[in-house]
């Protein structure tokens, strides 16, 4: 058949997206960037403040993360994560909000190296977006 | 005999009372329909998490080496409970239930010769348990100002607990809530979340091959303190799906009570109201037959 499988984004409150036409995800994984496509081994990781980018049949959909998990396994990937938003619905003040939480975050001098890492991604990612 | 006024009086109050009660019931199925689907929503999430553990726990390297979130620190002295309550009453064995199981654990643990330390989430908790465990509560926590059950929470107490771990101020942590099964039925539940108990489930033995990015360790260890606000996210979402039941088959069966003694107090009525007429005649009648 074709190259498509499937992706699953939840969240703590509800299953916040599920397709079934997937052909490419693009996730912001902890170590860089990565590609998935269909058939991709069993594989388990977690993620960065990114852009999550769904290549679709319907079309091309783009989420903003801030955390999570992900997992593929059998052409299901399941994404876990506490922070996602559509990038269709981020208003620009909601971004402008979480880009001074986050550049306030990065002022506060008790932070230990990774969580460093992961803020100054953050915003570099809210940057961009602006 | 309460007179006739006095009687009257007491019908009009238990009326508005039932009024009350009913209005209270309508409100809590209201919003138990809604607790009830978040609760139903929130739980692909916890399952995933807890799928996706267990994967990593099996694929574990080094098992001496594991976070001490997923392995203990190697001993069982100071226990930490955590127990989760409303924040309001009028809800039948709702608080009652959870307080019950946990004084039952409390006691059993200071037979052991362990020492105890309490968290109370919900207000209801801490009034019942301030009088017996005062001096073991650590901290309450209350959200009377969030409507629902939020994740955005559920971290705040996660942090709390990880944070207590990280000072090595206990070793075993252990978290109390209502399971709800439905309306009439909430089962008081005991959960050890540090260190995590992975059952293994038999069905789904996967000898999937996963690669790790980074290694497990790494992953674990971010892992695992999420899992542990997904744990208290989702005895939340539980809680006030029970909660919510609870107070709804409370609020039907005091609307029932207050039906019947109107019931009761309308006949006592009546009758005392025939007995007065009654009188009144005989004392006219005989009044008439002297003369």
């Amino acid at each position: 058949m074709s190259e498509e499988f499937k992706i699953e984004i939840v969240n703590p409150e509800k299953s916040f997206l599920l397709k079934e036409d997937v052909t490419e995800v693009i996730i912001p994984a902890f170590e860089g960037e990565m590609g998935i496509l269909k058939d991709h081994i069993s594989i388990i990781s977690f993620l960065k403040p990114g852009l999550i980018i769904i290549n679709a049949k319907s079309g091309e959909e783009k989420y903003y993360v801030e955390d999570g998990v992900v997992e593929f396994k059998n052409n299901n990937l399941s994404i876990l994560t506490s922070s996602v938003y559509n990038l269709k619905d981020l208003e620009k003040s909601k971004l402008q909000n979480l880009l001074k939480e986050a550049e306030e975050a990065a002022n506060n001098e008790e932070i230990n190296d990774q969580s460093k890492y992961l803020i100054d991604q953050k915003i570099e990612v809210l940057k961009s977006l602006n | 005999m309460a007179s006739l006024d006095d009687l009257k009086k007491r019908i009009t109050s238990v009326k508005s009372t039932q009024k009350i009660t009913k209005a209270m019931k309508m409100v809590a199925a209201a919003k138990l329909k809604r607790a009830q689907e978040s609760a139903e929503k929130g739980r692909p999430y916890s399952e995933k998490m807890n799928n996706v553990i267990l994967n990593l726990s099996n694929g574990i390297s080094d098992k001496n080496n594991a976070p001490k979130l997923l392995s203990g620190t190697g001993k069982e002295q100071i226990h930490l409970c955590v127990v989760m309550t409303s924040d309001r009453g009028l809800c039948g064995g709702f608080n009652a239930n959870i307080i019950k199981k946990a004084k039952n654990h409390f006691m059993r643990l200071s037979k052991e010769g362990k020492e105890l330390k309490i968290i109370t989430v919900g207000s209801k908790g801490n009034d019942q348990l301030k009088r017996a465990y005062g001096e073991k509560i650590i901290q309450n926590i209350s959200f009377k100002n969030s409507k629902n059950a939020n994740y955005f929470d559920a971290e705040k107490v996660g942090k709390i607990i990880i944070e207590k771990f990280v000072k090595d101020e206990f070793d075993v942590c252990t978290i109390f809530y209502n399971q709800f099964k439905n309306v009439i039925t909430q089962i008081p539940q005991v959960q050890q979340i540090i260190p995590l108990k992975t059952e293994s489930s038999s069905e789904d033995k996967s000898e999937d091959i996963y690669e790790f990015e980074p290694d497990e360790d790494e992953i674990l260890s971010n892992l695992l303190p999420k899992n542990i606000s997904t744990q208290i996210f989702k005895a939340m979402l539980e809680n006030s799906a029970s909660e919510q039941g609870a107070r709804m088959s409370a609020m039907d069966n005091a609307t029932r009570n207050a039906g019947e003694m109107v019931d009761k107090l309308t006949i006592e009525y009546n009758r005392s109201r025939q007995a007065a007429i009654t009188k009144e005649l005989i004392e006219i009648i005989s009044g008439a037959e002297s003369l």
